[in-house]
């Protein structure tokens, strides 16, 4: 939770959770309505914020259950077999998602279905209010055709069910396959449904109605599902160029760029300006290095201070072997649990995160944006777009003086490395075998990359 | 003479050198109320540090122009909300919340930075018709009433254009009816005419008793009924009401579909947003589908005083003095004796702040955003010792000191945008106790009190002291409950005689600056 922290102790009476109880997100839309891009989206937010989240997708319990995928057939509303093994897939996942949340600690589940009836987001009610669970329903109402040829072009044709089939003969049985939903289908309704907390979407974020929100997560999960949008962009993220501390093996601190860093800093206004974007946004952070990286590129750009490092406190500056002879416990204890760590008056990876929300909030609201940024930072934002775990978030590769293009593509994200060719110091430090606090200076300093 | 390469490169360090202190003073964060103009050409940067010796860095105010190649917005500027300016206008039969939300969502968007201000159309009406008789004015066959309400609108919609262009106003809120498509239509033009942007404000609600609750709350004490007994008042304003109803034709989902708008049904239970265009009004939203009207109070005082605070030593992370463990106790009765139902209790992460709470002996949350202002490499010290080691720091801190942020600390602006979640979270909450420190303090009061950047660092906000803030009408009433536990005073007020000091400095320094410029200019041509 924003805000939420916890002392260094993990005293279970002194966590505080985001909600009291559990909540059950389920989406309700026709096929090709963008539901499982919102659930995994969704998903993938919460649980860089810290709620554990996890999505349950019908269709995957369906293809289990039944082997092999026929033909739009199988979905029509008097085909007696099919709905009942329809049904029986839901209740599976019900299942898991009462076990998901009950005895797996987590704290968020999805329930990715068409749901398109009220009898069955009846039985999703009760099965919530027997296990103390609430109930959020977010609706995705779509009547574009254009929109809607494009989610089947992008998601549905690579789908398990279609790879028997070429693209013409998977689009039309597809069609017939909504067609099939339509004439049963009962949206979201504002009188009859009031009693129940609910976004509709309509027209892929044009507008929204939300009705009665019950609490913080509830709010947050709207706030970030009127942010997003579906309009093709790029992110490009990098750090600063290579600076004086970086090669003298000192972290944190404010220094400039060396001459090497500067080189980094033409090339990527070179490589920049062959992109040919237009409308490219700049951000930085509101240190030395990256604001002369951005200056090299002579466009606006706009400050962050959120953009900053990771503060090392009392460790600012030092080199890992000076860390290792004045501080050798949190040394050691850094390396244990390297995301929750914070340094003694400075930050943790996890505080990191929660100052870069509204970097990505912003980020999603907008369309073309090049982020130069550090290492800590770069990772953390890298592990939301990539939806890495808050373990591999720490180690993950960001070399100075190379580009990630990001591109979202079906539920994902495409990542393009582009190295800019320009020598620099090595920073990224991997986790030494031996992380016992009583371990030699030796075994601590294994992975200290090599500097001046 | 110098020869002409010489001369060149003389020409590009001298340039260099000049940008160079822009950019140290943009990255040191420093803006300042005389802004001094830079404009400068880009070159690229060669020997830095050389030229760093010679001119100390930071010690000048300069607020850089944008020009098409060099750009530094100063450091303290947060990403900019909106380009163009931005019409919030409110739609709504009387006693529907409008004022209410125009006041508060003004506050709020000042609070974060954003320059707001209300325009409301009844205080117009109320100074071009001297004295109210009854509702007969409102009836839509009054004539010569309809003439006096349009051309009260047409004056708030040119003092709203003068706001923007005059007064750098970015957000202007038009706190009206507005219940017609015509009247709609007319400020829609208008904005599109000076290139706005709008966004409107639908509050919907059909509970009478609601209705009722916001005639009695501030309709009967408005100046209109100044003379009328409550109930007359009260038959009065609902007979007005009757008067815009008939009229009255709310935001469309089709027809106004290409509008920008939220529509808010009875405080809140629902929502419907059409077509956001960016981020301010993104922010708007928000905001505005987390607050309520439920009554409640929110508690805010500090720690019990520290250690440090005895030996006069500002931040740090230091535990209670006997003295603050006293308060504590104090408090934790004080507490029980509110008799406070469902209270939530938030902390920082500071020792002081916890071993506070720890007293009360109930659940705790704790925020690292509700930590003291971080004073950099001022942390531990007395202001004696500050100014010792700093003496510059300091008369800058105490010239500007909502903007000034402390040598790798923060300022009271970095402070605001830090606290925002705790604003917006505690705007969702109902009964709650804040445990904090001076600053955040001055911070959190300032959101309630609308308090402007100039008067924020200075509130006062002693030790072992209870401020109880409760929303009443348009505003928040404040109560403070001294524990009657002794402390230090911690509160500096601003200084009288620095100002002038400063002013020499920087101007003295700033005449440096100009004569370069003037010099390298008349080189360059």
């Amino acid at each position: 939770m924003r805000g939420a922290g916890r002392s260094n102790s993990t005293d279970p009476d002194r966590t505080v959770c985001m909600t009291n109880c559990p909540t059950l997100i389920v989406t309700v839309g026709l096929p090709a309505r963008g539901k499982t891009y919102i659930s995994k989206k969704l998903t993938r937010y919460l649980n860089w914020i810290g709620v554990p989240t996890k999505e349950f997708n019908v269709g995957q319990y369906r293809r289990e259950c039944v082997k092999i995928y026929k033909s739009f057939e199988f979905f029509r509303p008097d085909n007696e077999e099919g709905l009942k093994i329809r049904k029986q897939c839901a209740s599976a996942a019900l299942n898991d998602v009462r076990q998901y949340l009950t005895e797996e600690g987590g704290q968020v589940a999805v329930f990715d279905a068409t749901n398109t009836t009220r009898e069955r987001r009846e039985t999703i009610n009760r099965f919530a209010e027997q296990n103390g669970f609430k109930v959020f329903f977010v609706e995705s109402v779509c009547e574009d055709p254009d929109v809607i040829a494009e989610n089947i072009v992008q998601v549905k044709l690579g789908s398990p069910d279609y790879t028997h089939c070429n693209t013409e003969q998977a689009v039309e049985d597809f069609m017939k396959r909504i067609k099939c939903y339509e004439n049963s289908y009962q949206p979201l309704d504002e009188v009859l449904d009031r009693e129940l907390s609910f976004i509709k979407i309509i027209d892929v974020g044009r507008r929204y109605l939300v009705n009665q929100v019950q609490d913080h997560i509830q709010s947050r999960i709207v706030y970030y599902l009127m942010n997003i949008h579906i309009t093709p962009r790029s992110i490009y993220l990098c750090r600063h160029g290579e600076s004086e501390l970086n090669v003298r093996g000192r972290i944190g601190g404010d220094s400039g760029l060396t001459a090497r860093g500067k080189e980094f800093a033409r090339c990527l206004g070179q490589f920049m300006h062959k992109q040919g974007i237009s409308d490219l946004k700049v951000w930085t952070s509101q240190m030395k290095r990256t604001i002369q990286t951005a200056e090299a590129l002579g466009v606006p750009y706009e400050q962050w201070k959120a953009l900053n490092e990771i503060d090392a406190g009392v460790c600012e500056e030092l080199m890992y072997e000076e860390i290792q002879q004045r501080y050798p416990l949190e040394f050691a204890l850094r390396d244990q649990d390297k995301y929750r760590y914070r340094y003694p008056k400075g930050e943790s990876y996890e505080d990191l995160v929660q100052r870069l929300e509204p970097v990505i909030m912003e980020l999603e609201r907008q369309e073309n944006v090049l982020v130069i940024c550090h290492q800590a930072v770069m990772r953390c934002l890298l592990a939301y777009f990539l939806d890495k775990t808050a373990e591999e978030l720490p180690y993950l590769k960001c070399p100075l003086h190379s580009v990630l293009k990001l591109t979202p593509v079906a539920y994902g994200c495409k990542v393009e490395r582009i190295s800019l060719k320009v020598e620099a110091v090595n920073t990224h430090r991997e986790r030494p075998e031996n992380v016992n606090v009583h371990r030699t200076a030796e075994d601590a300093l294994q992975t200290v990359p090599a500097h001046l | 003479m110098v020869s002409d390469a010489t001369g060149l490169r003389l020409k590009l360090a001298r340039l260099q050198v000049v940008q160079l202190i822009c950019l140290e003073a943009a990255v040191n964060g420093y803006s300042t109320q005389n802004p001094s103009f830079c404009v400068i050409p880009t070159t690229t940067f060669h020997n830095y540090h050389y030229w760093h010796i010679l001119f100390s860095y930071s010690l000048i105010n300069v607020h850089t122009v944008r020009s098409a190649a060099f750009t530094v917005r100063t450091a303290a500027s947060r990403p900019q909300f909106t380009n163009s300016p931005t019409m919030i206008v409110m739609v709504g039969l009387p006693a529907r919340g409008k004022t209410y939300i125009s006041k508060k969502l003004t506050r709020y968007l000042n609070w974060i930075g954003v320059p707001t201000q209300v325009f409301n159309l009844g205080q117009y009406r109320r100074e071009a018709v001297k004295s109210y008789k009854n509702y007969e004015f409102f009836r839509p066959d009054n004539e010569e009433a309809m003439n006096i309400r349009r051309a009260c609108a047409l004056n708030a919609l040119k003092d709203i254009a003068n706001y923007f262009a005059k007064e750098q106003g970015q957000v202007a809120v038009f706190d009206a009816t507005n219940t017609t498509r015509e009247r709609r239509g007319v400020i829609i033009s208008f904005a599109k005419e000076k290139g706005y942007k709008v966004f409107f404000i639908e509050s919907i609600c059909d509970d009478p008793e609601i209705i009722e609750a916001n005639i009695m709350e501030v309709k009967v004490s408005s100046p209109d009924y100044e003379n009328c007994d409550k109930e007359e008042a009260l038959e009065d304003f609902l007979k007005r009401i009757e008067c815009y109803k008939t009229t009255y034709v709310s935001l469309d989902d089709e027809s106004d579909r290409h509008l920008s708008y939220i529509k808010i049904f009875n405080v809140g239970s629902r929502y419907l947003v059409n077509r956001v265009q960016d981020h301010i009004q993104s922010r708007i939203v928000y905001y505005l589908m987390n607050i309520h009207v439920t009554p409640r109070s929110i508690y805010l005082s500090r720690h019990g005083e520290s250690e440090l605070n005895l030996l006069g030593r500002i931040g740090g992370d230091s535990g209670l003095s006997s003295q603050g463990k006293k308060y504590a106790s104090t408090l934790s009765e004080f507490i029980r004796d509110q008799a406070i139902k469902d209270l939530k209790v938030w902390t920082s992460h500071m020792k002081r702040t916890i071993q506070t709470a720890e007293a009360l002996g109930v659940a705790y949350e704790q925020w690292k955003a509700l930590n003291e202002i971080d004073a950099g490499v001022c942390e531990e010290m007395t202001y004696e010792e500050i100014q010792e080691n700093y003496p510059e720091e300091f008369a800058m801190r105490d010239q500007d000191k909502y903007r000034y942020r402390y040598p790798k600390g923060e300022s009271y602006e970095d402070l605001v945008h830090r606290l925002e979640p705790v604003i917006m979270e505690l705007e969702r909450q109902e009964n709650v106790l804040v445990i904090c420190h001076q600053a955040v303090m001055r911070c959190l009061l300032a959101y309630f009190l609308d308090k402007s950047a100039d008067e924020l660092p200075y509130l006062k906000c002693p030790l072992h002291t209870v401020l109880r803030l409760t929303p009443v009408a348009y505003g928040c009433k404040i109560e403070p409950f001294y524990l009657n536990i002794k402390a230090v005073n911690t509160h500096r007020e601003k200084p009288v005689v620095s100002q002038r000091t400063f002013n020499s400095i920087a101007d003295h320094q700033f005449q440096q600056l100009i004569s370069m410029v003037y010099l390298f200019s008349r080189m360059w041509m």
